[in-house]
């Protein structure tokens, strides 16, 4: 019965993870609540078709259907994350400096909390599928299997809604100047890692034949598969043998984010075009 | 405008990560048979050669799931009850690799040795 809630528990940590952070990016910002918790039950949802249609997903594209799954997943994440940091980047000095503008950005920033709950979402839905194959698996084969069902799928998801609140807290500790830089940061490194992963979802499925050599081994110091290495994982992208795809994959997410956030952030802000428009008026 | 052109520079980034994708589609040249009976591996220790890229063809013989995983090689599969999967590994160093089905860990344990 431990063990299922532990298992379950690893499944759920990732989503706790970017739930956590994805809370503090969007401290503030209204109707906040709804957007995130439609991304965690839709899902919920969403896993359990995937689990449904599990064996049928893995036959197509030649039996690699787990892994386009899982790196198409990922890569929408990757890419929504890109167009919130650019969004952010580009509204959130006209939000702070122009009251005219704040109610058509509430609009937009409706489009920028859609992103995140895309991207929780997907992350909800990759490994929540593991999670309802694994516990169907457990009530089709043992008796009394659904106490320990109850108890893994239950105590595994409060465990890991407890990791988003106790990752919220601490992130709210960071003085209001500096969070939205930090959880910038925070996800920026969450997209790398997760096309870092994805990159390793094509080199499994034989889609992606370069770059698989192993460039280095740090799990004698951190192991992926310890509690820190997975959370260290989900955050910032840990991973104890990274590839040359991987690392190629992550430091190009990391770049191409940054640039285009500069790129957004800078240009004519859009605050000078509401100014001329009002004047005009 | 502006926000569409964001939107296509976004996906932009996700292109570039797509043409490091070489359209090779899976050689079966070097396959390897696992098979899960009783959620234990049957061979447990499997020898591969080192340094090249190995197909893995993991054949699940019982009713239940199993993730067939190995953080060593960097891999993480479903197996669907009475299905099979491939998963494609290395190249590897010479050297000893664990493998474990997460689903029952306590006695699906294995070990691919490249060589």
């Amino acid at each position: 019965m431990l063990a299922s809630l532990i298992i379950v528990f690893r499944e759920v940590l990732e989503a706790g993870l970017i739930v956590g952070i994805v809370l503090a990016a969007t401290q503030g910002v209204p109707g906040r609540g709804r957007s995130i918790s439609l991304g965690i039950v839709g899902g919920i949802v969403g896993s359990c078709i995937v689990a449904a249609f599990a064996d049928g997903i893995s036959s197509l594209f030649a039996d690699t259907g787990q892994e386009m799954f899982n790196a198409t997943v990922l890569l929408i994440a990757v890419v929504m994350l890109a167009w919130h940091n650019a969004w952010m980047a580009q509204h959130g000095r006209e939000l702070a400096r122009d009251m005219k503008a704040v109610g058509r950005a509430v609009q937009s920033g409706e489009k920028s909390l859609a992103a995140l709950a895309i991207v929780i979402g997907v992350a909800v839905l990759r490994e929540g599928s593991e999670v309802v194959l694994f516990l169907t698996g457990i009530l089709a084969s043992e008796e009394g299997g659904i106490a320990t069902v109850a108890t893994g799928g239950l105590g595994g998801m409060a465990l890991g809604a407890l990791v988003s609140v106790l990752l919220y807290a601490g992130l709210l500790q960071i003085p209001t100047r500096h969070l939205f830089a930090t959880t910038t940061w925070l996800l920026t490194l969450l997209a790398a890692g997760m096309a870092a992963t994805a990159v390793n979802f094509l080199a499994q499925g034989g889609i992606l034949m370069a770059g698989g050599t192993v460039l280095w081994d740090t799990s004698d110091v951190l192991r992926d598969n310890s509690l820190v290495g997975q959370a260290l994982h989900v955050l910032v992208g840990y991973t104890d043998r990274p590839t040359e795809a991987q690392l190629i994959a992550y430091v190009g997410v990391v770049v191409g984010i940054l640039l285009l956030t500069r790129w957004a952030a800078s240009g004519a802000p859009p605050s000078n075009n509401s100014r001329v428009a009002s004047a005009a008026e | 405008m502006r926000r569409v052109s964001l939107l296509s520079a976004a996906f932009g980034i996700a292109l570039s990560g797509a043409a490091l994708i070489h359209a090779v589609p899976a050689q079966a040249a070097d396959t390897v048979t696992i098979v899960i009976k009783d959620h234990k591996f049957e061979p447990a220790e499997v020898r591969i050669p080192a340094n090249k890229r190995v197909t893995l063809l993991v054949d699940n013989q019982d009713a239940t799931s199993e993730e067939f995983e190995s953080g060593e090689m960097k891999v993480e599969k479903i197996v669907g009850g009475r299905k099979q999967i491939k998963v494609m590994v290395g190249p590897l160093k010479p050297g000893r690799y664990p493998f474990f089905g997460e689903f029952h860990e306590a006695t699906a344990q294995g070990v691919v040795i490249a060589e």
